[in-house]
């Protein structure tokens, strides 16, 4: 998988995925009565001599069945052909958005087109790494537009399972002090006009906090003027370390290359009175707690980074 | 009716059957709905609920609640966790916006493991529950 491979999957969007495709079989009270007892539905619109098929059984009178696509477009096919010889064999659906203009009745007949409306950058998610591909068809009885379905899949290689306990391994290999070349860094902040001060202090292991000149409120993160009064004159006051965890989150998912979830983040309000966000180290996840006394630390995380992280006050050292 | 309005929940148990049983309604005859040892090598842990059954359950959530009569214009949902067997799915949903006969409700479909699906529902209710 490489940007070689994403330039060829775009070039398919707006090709289309299905041409006057024919529903295999019509509407017809049999599979509308097999659905109903799938789902339990027992809502009288759905049988009887006035019955219609449930509107959300749009995309079952479509469907290939074991016999496979009648309709489907070479694109399409060559899309999805494209991603299984990039190792995505896998598929997954997650997004279906129906609209439904007219009822279909036994008897009806359905033809459908569809578009490749979009496919998306490589993505990682829980289930491994892979495309997003969205299709949206028009299902039609004769000349009358019944319905649209836009339908969003996943074709992904599918992520080793226990994907946490084999990192853990891989990072008990490595010895400290000696950085993998293949350990994912951390996201670069972005480093502008307004917040370089704030970067360069921590990079000398100083956390300093923007303190108005006109009216003296203290704030953070650094901003070109002052809430308070508006003044645009500013000078800084080095943190003295001490804060409290104000409120956290815990992050499960998902995951990100580089974090090893789950971890804390917290809203840490320092002595001073502002209010930042920020890890918190040296205890379990769980062990967070709001009104938890921290001190703050700084953490070399790369040769190149290094970022503010709060430590509780009990488990300093 | 009002736009806040809470309905009442339904529980899904999400058995082995349901999720065949779903699979075949809707003819997607995808392994992961129905071979669990296929699910396991394409690393799931079990076979999975399709998202047409999940789309039918939503749709039924909305009809049954408003009753004969209602008719469904949209259904759009968006699934998450999945739905394995032994897990139960529970239904809420919440009116979002009512326009004359139409009003529009949000679902949301929580499992053992997550939400399996958030989606919204625009339906017309029957007459006698016009506003």
């Amino acid at each position: 998988m490489n940007d070689e491979l994403a330039v060829r999957l775009k070039a398919f969007e707006g090709r289309p995925a299905a041409v006057a495709g024919r529903g295999k079989d019509p509407v017809n009270a049999p599979m509308i009565r097999h659905w109903c007892e799938a789902m339990g539905d027992n809502d009288p619109a759905y049988t009887g001599p006035d019955a219609i098929a449930p509107p959300t059984m749009l995309q079952v009178w479509t469907m290939g069945g074991l016999s496979g696509h009648t309709g489907r477009s070479g694109a399409y096919d060559e899309l999805l052909g494209l991603l299984d010889e990039a190792g995505c064999a896998s598929v997954v659906a997650t997004d279906c958005e129906q609209e439904y203009l007219l009822p279909l009745r036994p008897g009806d007949e359905v033809t459908f087109d569809a578009v490749i409306e979009s496919v998306s950058e490589r993505k990682t998610t829980k289930l491994g790494t892979g495309y997003f591909v969205t299709t949206r068809m028009d299902v039609r009885v004769g000349r009358d537009l019944v319905g649209t379905h836009r339908f969003r899949i996943l074709k992904y290689a599918p992520a080793a399972r226990n994907q946490k306990n084999q990192r853990n391994q891989r990072n008990q290999r490595n010895q400290p002090n000696q950085p993998n070349q293949q350990t994912p860094r951390r996201p670069r902040p972005v480093v502008n006009r307004d917040n370089a001060g704030f970067w360069e202090g921590v990079r000398q292991h100083r956390l300093l906090i923007q303190r108005c000149t006109g009216c003296g409120t203290p704030r953070h993160p650094w901003l070109p003027g002052c809430n308070g009064c508006g003044s645009l004159d500013w000078d800084t006051v080095e943190a003295s370390g001490d804060g409290t965890v104000y409120s956290y989150v815990v992050m499960h998912h998902p995951p990100f290359p580089a974090f090893d979830p789950p971890y804390a983040v917290a809203l840490v309000e320092l002595a001073e009175g502002v209010r930042m966000i920020s890890n918190i180290i040296g205890v379990p996840y769980d062990k967070v707690r709001i009104g938890m006394p921290v001190r703050l630390e700084f953490q070399d995380c790369d040769a190149e980074l290094v970022l503010p992280v709060f430590r509780p006050r009990e488990a300093a050292v | 009716m009002n736009p806040g309005d809470e309905l009442p929940p339904l529980e899904i148990p999400v058995t082995r059957t349901l999720i065949v049983a779903g699979a075949l309604a809707s003819r997607d005859y995808q392994d992961v709905h129905h071979d669990a040892e296929l699910a396991r090598q394409k690393g799931s842990p079990d076979v999975f609920m399709n998202i047409l059954t999940t789309n039918g359950l939503v749709g039924r959530y909305i009809t049954d609640h408003f009753g004969p009569g209602a008719v469904l214009h949209k259904v759009t949902i968006r699934l998450g966790a999945p739905n394995y067997p032994g897990d139960t799915m529970v239904l809420t949903g919440t009116v979002e916006e009512i326009n004359g006969r139409t009003a529009t409700v949000r679902v949301v479909g929580v499992n053992g493991i997550g939400r399996h699906v958030t989606g919204t529902v625009t339906v017309t209710l029957p007459a006698e529950d016009a506003i």
